[in-house]
């Protein structure tokens, strides 16, 4: 059941962009990868229910894993990726780059095709090459608008990713090395026989490759210090391909940081350093965020900047561990990437419109788009983590995490930090909504029904989220935190 | 575990062919020509493979040679071309400003290859190996990611900038050859596949570099701030 969901998520996107070469044509290619997201979707949607089971299901001679973590992570990427293709036929259709638009497409349903790859990889080196893939795909989305903006952005993105990935290649290395003393020189080198090879590895050697995995999955993950390309990528690329980068990319990224530390968890002496860093990491991000809210300019820098933001909150969660914290993280995960991409569209609509990123030029949005303005606005309420939306609930059971755990200081640091960034991001939207302009300010032209519609597919879940917590998702976040601190007894060596 | 059974004279040819790659290293960092960084690259690559080959030949891993035929053939010959045609087509023959002189630089490489070896000794002790080929390899990876890194740093170039990330691949590929030999082949060739769409889709960049913003130096990618 989960090989065959799993063959559909890869052979939908992949049956698209066939498509589009072959029939480079710009309508055809739209629907074609609207398609392609849709049954990616309808076949992530039963995905988590079909990854549980008393042992997570291995294909492909072992490459490929269906486990509940993953499961859960390609479900965000596929929403993302079906929200972000209904957006961008109405986005890209503003840009009047018509006869770039199946190349357009063909890289945006391979973007969302490798994303969704990597955290099917069992393979600690072919989930790298996956994240790898990534970034190659999305450095000429990122580029798409051929402005010089958009060439910078696209050349800080690939080379401060890359020289970041190669650290986790390294890291990648001495994890294999070390199992080499457990299993001997060669052997496959999946998670769970790794985990099961940790409490024999040498703790400095496991201690080092999880540092440098940390280091190098975190500049993909955004986590400050490494996030300088984050703000530069996600506000020069198209607007759906800012969501993609943001609510699925990113998660894509992080699971395999969580990955390892669960194997460095089950090695026994590798003591609290890792963890310690993770959740230095994660507030460190906080912090930077805030500072860079609070005096942002551009309208979608400011939503790269909550991005950084809430992945250092996810990171935060992982780091305080726990049922609570990684039931929180992973809730967070979902709502992060229903959210940011509320906002990225909102952001994207209003920036064609009033035709500026600088939001002093934007003025008056309430008055002039009443359904997408309260939609965005909602959407800005419940990124900065107000109730009653999802986020909200996420972020207090983190806070609950950090508050029961060692790390206390990183839990009250994180809840006044929250607070600045409710004032400084929620005071940009005031002046957006209600300050007069400078200048009389007319925008351009409404927003169509296709940029319209996936920002009400992604409020409504986001506040239902937020009101009702089903047990049925409780009860999968509490089989994920078991398997990241137990693992899995039974291992097939080599 | 191959390291630690081995003949001494294949030991030390392991050291040497470690060592004469490191050196390369420094010739990267001590030239402003961005054709000389390109010949060390090369050259550090059949290296490699010279390396691959030996372990293969003394560990009885077939896999290497594979391994040691594809890296001399991507890693030696298509990648070189590929950049030195870039080169040629921009006609950028040199570095022009750098933020640190290439002196300077080899002084700052030489303390990076000290750092590496502390960390090399720390850890091998801890892991029965110290005096062992594996402190060499391990040392000669760290520093080649260094000084990997400190190009990046203090380069400009696209070109360089680029020759920078495939020095610190190379670290890690020749550590590999020495620490894991029998790591899967599946890997290692979709590593070096990967390679190739690396330096392509940077090729590509360039390209749009020069078009769009009318440099391919770093120095001017200073729009995006805050």
């Amino acid at each position: 059941m989960a090989g065959v969901l799993l063959l559909l998520i890869v052979l939908a996107p992949l049956a698209a962009i066939i498509v589009m070469l072959l029939n480079p044509r710009p309508r055809l290619a739209e629907w074609v990868n609207l398609a392609g997201s849709a049954i990616a979707l309808a076949a992530a949607l039963p995905l988590p229910w079909a990854s549980l089971g008393n042992a997570p299901q291995v294909f492909l001679d072992g490459y490929v894993i269906a486990d509940p973590f993953g499961a859960w992570v390609i479900l965000c990427a596929a929403i993302v990726y079906f929200l972000a293709s209904i957006y961008a036929v109405g986005y890209m259709r503003m840009l009047d780059e018509d006869a770039r638009l199946p190349r357009f497409y063909a890289l945006f349903a391979g973007f969302g095709l490798a994303i969704m790859l990597a955290p099917m990889m069992n393979n600690a080196g072919l989930y790298w090459i996956a994240i790898e893939f990534t970034t190659l795909v999305s450095t000429f989305l990122v580029a798409f608008e051929h402005a010089a903006e958009s060439i910078e952005a696209a050349w800080k993105y690939i080379v401060v990713v890359s020289a970041g990935i190669s650290l986790a290649l390294l890291g990648t290395m001495l994890f294999y090395w070390a199992g080499t003393f457990v299993f001997g020189a060669s052997y496959n080198m999946t998670w769970a026989s790794l985990r099961s090879a940790a409490p024999h590895m040498n703790p400095a050697l496991v201690g080092l490759g999880f540092l440098l995995v940390l280091i190098g999955y975190g500049t993909k993950v955004g986590l400050a210090p490494m996030h300088t390309w984050l703000p530069d990528a996600h506000s020069e690329g198209p607007a759906p391909v800012s969501a993609m980068l943001s609510g699925a990319l990113l998660n894509a990224a992080m699971i395999g940081i969580i990955r390892f530390l669960g194997i460095v968890d089950a090695a026994h002496d590798a003591g609290p350093l890792p963890r310690v860093v993770l959740v230095i990491l994660g507030a460190f991000s906080l912090t930077i965020a805030a500072l860079f809210i609070v005096r942002q300019t551009g309208v979608k820098r400011l939503m790269a900047y909550s991005s950084v933001e809430h992945m250092g909150v996810m990171a935060l969660g992982f780091g305080f561990g726990g049922p609570l914290g990684v039931a929180g993280a992973l809730y967070h995960m979902l709502n992060h990437s229903l959210n940011k991409s509320l906002m990225f569209f909102g952001a994207g609509s209003m920036m064609r419109s009033f035709e500026t990123k600088e939001m002093r030029r934007i003025r008056g949005v309430g008055l002039r788009f009443p359904v997408v303005g309260a939609l965005w606005i909602g959407g800005a309420v419940a990124i900065t983590g107000a109730p009653p939306f999802g986020l909200f609930a996420s972020e207090f059971t983190i806070l609950r995490a950090g508050l029961g755990g060692p790390e206390t200081w990183a839990a009250i640091l994180m809840a006044i930090l929250l607070i600045v960034i409710f004032i400084g991001f929620l005071n940009h939207f005031r002046i957006m909504y209600f300050e007069r302009p400078d200048a009389e300010v007319v925008p351009k032209a409404g927003v169509s029904a296709w940029c319209a519609a996936p920002m009400w597919l992604a409020f409504v879940p986001v506040l239902v989220l937020g009101l009702w917590w089903p047990d049925a998702i409780w009860h999968y976040f509490v089989v994920i935190a078991h398997g990241l601190a137990a693992g899995p007894t039974e291992v097939a060596l080599r | 575990m191959i390291i630690t059974d081995l003949p001494p004279l294949a030991a030390s040819l392991f050291s040497l062919i470690a060592i004469a790659s490191l050196l390369l290293g420094f010739v990267m960092l001590g030239s402003r020509w961005l054709r000389h960084y390109i010949y060390a690259f090369a050259a550090e690559s059949w290296l490699i493979a010279l390396l691959s080959a030996t372990v293969g030949f003394y560990g009885g891993i077939s896999d290497l040679y594979i391994i040691a035929a594809l890296t001399v053939l991507f890693r030696g010959c298509i990648l070189p071309y590929l950049i030195l045609r870039f080169i040629s087509r921009r006609g950028v023959a040199r570095e022009m400003q750098v933020a640190l002189q290439p002196s300077s630089s080899l002084v700052a490489g030489a303390f990076a290859v000290i750092f590496a070896l502390a960390v090399a000794t720390h850890l091998c002790r801890g892991l029965a190996l110290a005096g062992t080929v594996a402190v060499v390899a391990l040392t000669v990876m760290l520093s080649l990611k260094l000084i990997g890194f400190l190009m990046l740093t203090v380069r400009h170039e696209a070109v360089s900038q680029l020759l920078g990330l495939l020095v610190l691949e190379n670290g890690i590929f020749l550590g590999a050859q020495v620490l894991v030999p029998g790591m899967p082949l599946l890997i290692e060739t979709v590593i070096l596949f990967d390679l190739l769409i690396v330096v392509v889709c940077f090729g590509v960049l360039v390209r749009y570099l020069a078009s769009h913003v009318g440099s391919t130096s770093a120095l001017v990618l200073n729009r995006l701030v805050g």
